[in-house]
């Protein structure tokens, strides 16, 4: 099965240490300017969902989520969260920290594109 | 000129070792004593530090501004005015330090601080002075004995969250109307981007009564839902991110507060064809318009990031565009002659370059650029990207998010409808920008383009006095304006009967 969102070695670390911080924790992708185009991580529940969010995949046990909006020009694509040197974006929980999440991406090949348009 | 870095001989701007909050007209250190590192994007080194504070500070400042605020609430619009006109004044006469001061903190060239950034902060003040003493309440007679008296009142205490792409000239944004309007502020400044602000409030410090204008600094989580979330703010501006935005509408839910926000855009830049139906001036002029993506690094909500060109003239235009790219000189921010400076962190950095690497995965044609730029000596450490133009399509993810660096998408259209089906075709609403000979094309265009703001043989000017705010998933409200005024007012309707009669109900 395709995986529309995975994490490197260096994200799973993250995530472990910020769950080991804060308990429960979320992920949603951001658009828009500054701190835009993120992944912004979370306290579960502090960052309040709706039918139009679109559950995406999860990693390292945290549950990763999406505009169904920005979906519709993301899906043709991978993302594959990551974590580098650096403090993150404001209000995510990795702004405290050292090292921040960023988004990459790969976009899929025809078939796994044709698996991704099945899921919905 | 080259600016002497500061802290060097010769320097017109001089930092302190760190930066305490703002608070009740007083410099006050963070109840918890913790600070953190702020790096200028000029060399990637540590220059200074600022107040890590948390929900104990915010506090504070809320308690500064309550007590600031029912003395103030009632000044008269003449001595507000005043007071702003004479911030206006100290900034001006200070305008070469504030810049200098704001391209170390945030990057960007002292080109664009010297002439854009600090002037227009200067104006915006000026600008909300004559608003507020213009302003003038309604009087509706509703029939002959029964009149409705409309006065303005001001909010209270409200909090305010600005972005680090322009920390001051946002801050200026949203101090002024709400000053003017007679309410106290508790803002909190990017933690990107700390201390440019706090170096002007130095110089205005005297001016402005002790708890109108309260600066905390610290993180977004540790004061930011803070100062969101407290029940003693009547109202809360916000610019930076969608997810951001729409958390603090949430947080506003929990006391029925309004909020204002500007979230970004994509915003498209269409060239018409009768564009190059003349060398001649005004050719020369949407060159530049293209060209306009580069400002600020392109850190701008509004950068104008996707270029929708006529297909017929397009072969042309990207020629004289390109060099028009290839001319921009980027190199140390503090050089007055650089056009492009550094991006703000190191995390933007980072950000654009999984874009550039994004576009070319996504199939586009890097025209241009497309990679970091590795400036030479002290330099080596900052954040620097080359100017990119990919040519692509408008279903791409690098047409469709806002990557706020230098990079431009560009396409093609082949008339009118399908230009502004492009233009449309995307969640944003802020920026738009239209170039045609035509009065007419012209017109329909800025009309049919869901954005905001329609610049019109025009791009990246910020006069105060033109509305900014967006459409869609660009915001709510608008600042800029007097109308930004309403944002920071209560209405107050003293409904009289002058009958002498009863009205007979009971």
């Amino acid at each position: 099965m395709v995986e529309r969102v995975i994490a490197t070695k260096e994200a799973l670390k993250l995530i472990d240490l910020i769950k080991s911080r804060h308990g429960a924790i979320m992920f949603y992708q951001s658009g828009g300017c500054c701190e835009g185009s993120v992944p912004m991580c979370y306290v579960e529940g502090d960052f309040k969902l709706g039918d139009n969010d679109i559950y995406l995949g999860t990693i390292g046990d945290v549950p990763f989520y999406i505009h169904r909006a920005q979906y519709e020009y993301f899906k043709h694509t991978q993302l594959i969260i990551d974590a580098m040197v650096g403090r993150g974006a404001s209000f995510s929980l990795d702004s405290v920290e050292e090292m921040h999440f960023i988004t990459k991406s790969k976009v899929f090949t025809a078939d796994e594109y044709d698996e991704v348009n099945k899921l919905f | 000129m080259i600016y002497a870095n500061p802290n060097t001989p010769g320097a017109v701007v001089n930092f302190k070792e760190k930066y305490d909050n703002f608070i009740g007209g007083e410099w006050v250190a963070p109840v918890k004593g913790q600070y953190f590192e702020n790096k200028t994007p000029v060399t990637g080194q540590v220059f200074t530090k600022a107040a890590r504070s948390t929900v104990e500070d915010i506090e504070l400042a809320l308690d500064a501004a309550h007590a600031a605020k029912d003395a103030w609430g009632k000044t008269s619009a003449t001595e507000r005015a005043a007071i702003l006109n004479k911030i206006a004044d100290r900034i001006e006469e200070n305008l070469e330090m504030i810049a200098v001061a704001e391209t170390w903190d945030n990057g960007k060239a002292v080109r664009e601080t010297l002439n854009a950034d600090i002037p227009l902060a200067v104006d915006h003040f000026r600008y909300f002075a004559s608003a507020i003493r213009a302003q003038e309440g309604h009087t509706t007679q509703l029939d002959n004995d029964t009149v409705a008296y409309h006065f303005q009142e001001p909010l209270g205490v409200v909090g305010q969250i600005i972005p680090w792409n322009f920390p001051i000239l946002m801050a200026a944004w949203k101090i002024a109307p709400a000053l003017a309007a007679g309410n106290c502020i508790v803002m909190k400044p990017a933690e990107q981007t700390p201390v440019s602000l706090l170096v002007l409030i130095e110089t205005i410090q005297d001016i402005l009564p002790k708890g109108v204008l309260n600066i905390v600094n610290g993180f977004g989580i540790e004061v930011g839902k803070p100062l969101a979330t407290n029940k003693r703010i009547a109202k809360i501006a916000f610019t930076g991110s969608t997810a951001v935005g729409r958390q603090i509408m949430q947080y506003a839910t929990e006391n029925i507060i309004p909020v204002t926000l500007e979230l970004g855009g994509k915003s498209p830049n269409v060239f018409f064809e009768d564009v190059m139906a003349a060398d001649d001036e005004y050719l020369n002029k949407a060159i530049e318009g293209f060209v306009m993506f580069a400002l600020n690094s392109g850190e701008i909500c509004t950068c104008p990031s996707r270029a929708l060109i006529h297909e017929s003239i397009y072969d042309q235009f990207i020629e004289r565009a390109l060099e028009r790219v290839k001319a921009i000189k980027i190199g140390n921010p503090l050089d007055t002659e650089v056009m492009m400076g550094a991006q703000a962190s190191e995390q933007q950095k980072q950000k654009i370059l999984s874009y550039l690497q994004l576009g070319k995965e996504e199939g586009a044609e890097c025209l241009i650029g497309g990679e970091e730029n590795v400036l030479a000596g002290d330099l080596a450490g900052g954040n620097y990207i080359k100017p990119t133009v990919f040519k692509g399509h408008n279903k791409m993810r690098i047409f469709q998010e806002e990557i706020f660096g230098p990079v431009l998408g560009v396409t093609t259209f082949k008339d009118f409808d399908e230009a502004m089906e492009i233009a449309n075709d995307t969640e944003y609403g802020l920026g738009a920008g239209v170039w045609s000979r035509s009065g007419d094309t012209a017109y329909r265009a800025g009309r049919a383009i869901q954005a905001g703001r329609v610049w019109t043989n025009t791009y990246h000017q910020y006069p105060a006095g033109a509305a900014f705010g967006g459409y869609k998933l660009s915001g709510i409200g608008r600042e800029n304006h007097a109308m930004m005024l309403d944002h920071y007012q209560q209405t107050k309707c003293i409904l009289v009967n002058y009958k002498e009669e009863a009205q007979g109900f009971f």
